[in-house]
């Protein structure tokens, strides 16, 4: 039996696929079997991380410079941006900073924004973090403007202003 | 404090009592939290899990809300126990997987419990009985800070508490509500209920049972955004969604009642009647029969158990529980035999 992918290699791997109750089965040589599985785990991974979200393809596609992106590394701890995108989980804290770029556009997809307005925690410690956002709210603001989002821009601009209300008052003690 | 002093107590969750307990089992607020430069549980080496862990069990021992609880090694606690403290919902399936390096924390009441080095390294859960969400968001709150005086929390001032999964940014909240809704699934309501709560933000899912089955008419409603809301706006959000969700399975209950008053009955004795005379029952038969039961009592037409029972008969059906009840391991085959003479015996009183 021939390989239902390549058409040319002897199948040797055969698989069971079931998606909403079609059951389709795969033979498959043993390279088709290995991409269709590393193809699948990367679904998994982050239909995990979706489960019950709007579908990330999009986010995904737009990604030119996919294969540079997914050999990013944490510098704290190791993990890569790849690892990411298998597991739905990042390694450490520090990761957010480095997968930054990436990790925006998703958790603006997943809560509809990315940046946060809740508790703070008693202890903090946040040097130079203010700074870097308050520069990185301006960055958006601009681009709110640019983009004619108001709404956004109105609300970004009150959230910088707070911040600098906040820094100054801060500043002072 | 021991485990086996949990047993033979309710959960207070499980009192049955509370605002709205006709429909609402209960309320819980989870919050995950991470600890600074250390790498997530998941992620992190086996030095790092273990200094998670000491550091977390030392605040813990610290704080004055966790100070007296029960602190449970999760390598220390049987494979019977650890299948006890889930079905008590003090931990996830997830936490008794692989022990090692984890840990419970547990108060005297059952209310607040903390788990540690689970996907994050704090899941501080709060659980009350009855729709209590804000309340149980209050002291979350309360034990988190206290907490965070102790720790140095993974935090970000453009994404809030950092956590594992990127479902949970921001403010690390799930505020979760368990509705037994008997009158919206008799009259297919429930559909519906399900479309419209997913575009509110929320999500709702069956409680018992894999995927959408929901076996016994019981569905949790959580939300499903965690970032860019005040925990106080995520929570009244969620408290004035289920708010309209009872208002309509009371209503649809009041006209069950007006127009099929001797087919509920019915029903409902029916269930009565095979609860008390059953040999051998499963749990999935039982949680149907003890939903439909529950329905009863609350309509008035079973008198003379309370909701407290029923709740409890829930908790003590699962299989670690009567397992423990009978002080030894059972096969399946023993425990349908076990739960079915349990019930007799609790429906007798
Ligand atoms: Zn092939
Ligand atoms: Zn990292």
């Amino acid at each position: 039996m021939k390989c239902d992918v390549c058409k040319i290699r002897e199948a040797t791997v055969h698989l069971t696929e079931i998606i909403n109750d079609n059951v389709t089965k795969l033979h498959l040589c043993e390279q088709c079997a290995k991409e269709k599985s590393q193809e699948m785990e990367e679904h998994f991974g982050l239909a995990d991380l979706l489960s019950g979200l709007a579908d990330l393809a999009p986010v995904m596609e737009e990604k030119k410079e996919k294969s540079a992106e997914v050999s990013i590394k944490c510098s704290a701890c190791g993990f890569t941006f790849n690892n990411f995108r298998k597991m739905g989980r990042l390694g450490c804290p520090v990761c957010y900073e480095i997968f930054g770029k990436q990790l925006s556009p998703l958790l603006r997809k997943i809560h509809g924004t990315d940046s946060h307005i809740g508790k703070t925690p008693a202890k903090k410690d946040t040097v130079g973090d203010k700074v870097t956002l308050i520069s990185d709210l301006k960055a958006r603001l601009e681009k709110a403007v640019e983009l004619e989002e108001f709404e956004e821009a109105a609300r970004l601009r009150d959230q910088i202003r707070e911040l600098e209300k906040k820094e100054k008052k801060e500043g002072k003690q | 404090m021991k485990l086996e002093d949990f047993l033979y107590k309710k959960s207070e969750w499980l009192r049955g009592t509370g605002p709205k307990s006709n429909i609402v089992v209960s309320s819980r607020v989870r919050l995950a939290r991470n600890l600074d430069k250390l790498p997530f549980f998941n992620w992190a080496k086996p030095k790092e899990r273990e200094s998670a862990l000491v550091a977390i069990a030392d605040a813990t021992s610290k704080s004055k809300f966790t100070k007296k609880s029960l602190f449970l090694k999760m390598k220390d606690v049987s494979e019977i126990d650890r299948q006890f403290l889930v079905e008590r919902h003090l931990v996830s399936p997830e936490h008794v997987i692989d022990p090692e390096y984890k840990a419970v924390v547990v108060d005297e009441k059952e209310i607040a419990s903390i788990m540690i080095n689970e996907e994050d390294h704090l899941r501080i859960q709060i659980l009350q009985s009855g729709f209590n969400i804000v309340e149980a968001w209050n002291m979350a709150d309360e034990i988190d800070t206290d907490l965070s005086k102790h720790l140095l929390y993974a935090f970000s001032i453009r994404w809030g508490y950092l956590t594992a999964c990127p479902t949970n940014t921001g403010t690390g909240l799930r505020a979760s509500i368990m509705l037994h809704l008997p009158a919206l699934v008799m009259t297919n309501q429930i559909g519906k209920v399900f479309q419209a709560i997913s575009k509110l933000g929320l999500t709702m899912r069956g409680f018992y049972g894999e995927g959408t089955e929901a076996i016994g008419n019981f569905f949790q409603v959580s939300n499903q955004v965690t970032l860019g809301h005040r925990e106080s706006d995520l929570i009244e959000k969620i408290e004035s969604i289920v708010d309209k969700l009872i208002k309509r399975e009371e209503s649809t209950r009041n006209i069950l009642m007006v127009k099929n008053k001797e087919e509920m009955s019915d029903r409902i004795w029916r269930a009565h009647g095979t609860l008390k005379s059953a040999r051998i029952i499963t749990s999935a038969e039982t949680i149907k029969l003890l939903s439909v039961i529950r329905l009863g009592v609350d309509l008035n037409i079973i008198g003379g158990i309370d909701r407290t029972r029923l709740n409890e008969l829930f908790m003590l059906i699962q299989p670690a529980h009567l397992q423990k009840i009978e002080g030894k391991l059972l096969s399946a085959e023993q425990r349908d035999r076990k739960r079915a003479d349990i019930i007799r015996e609790k429906l007798q009183e």
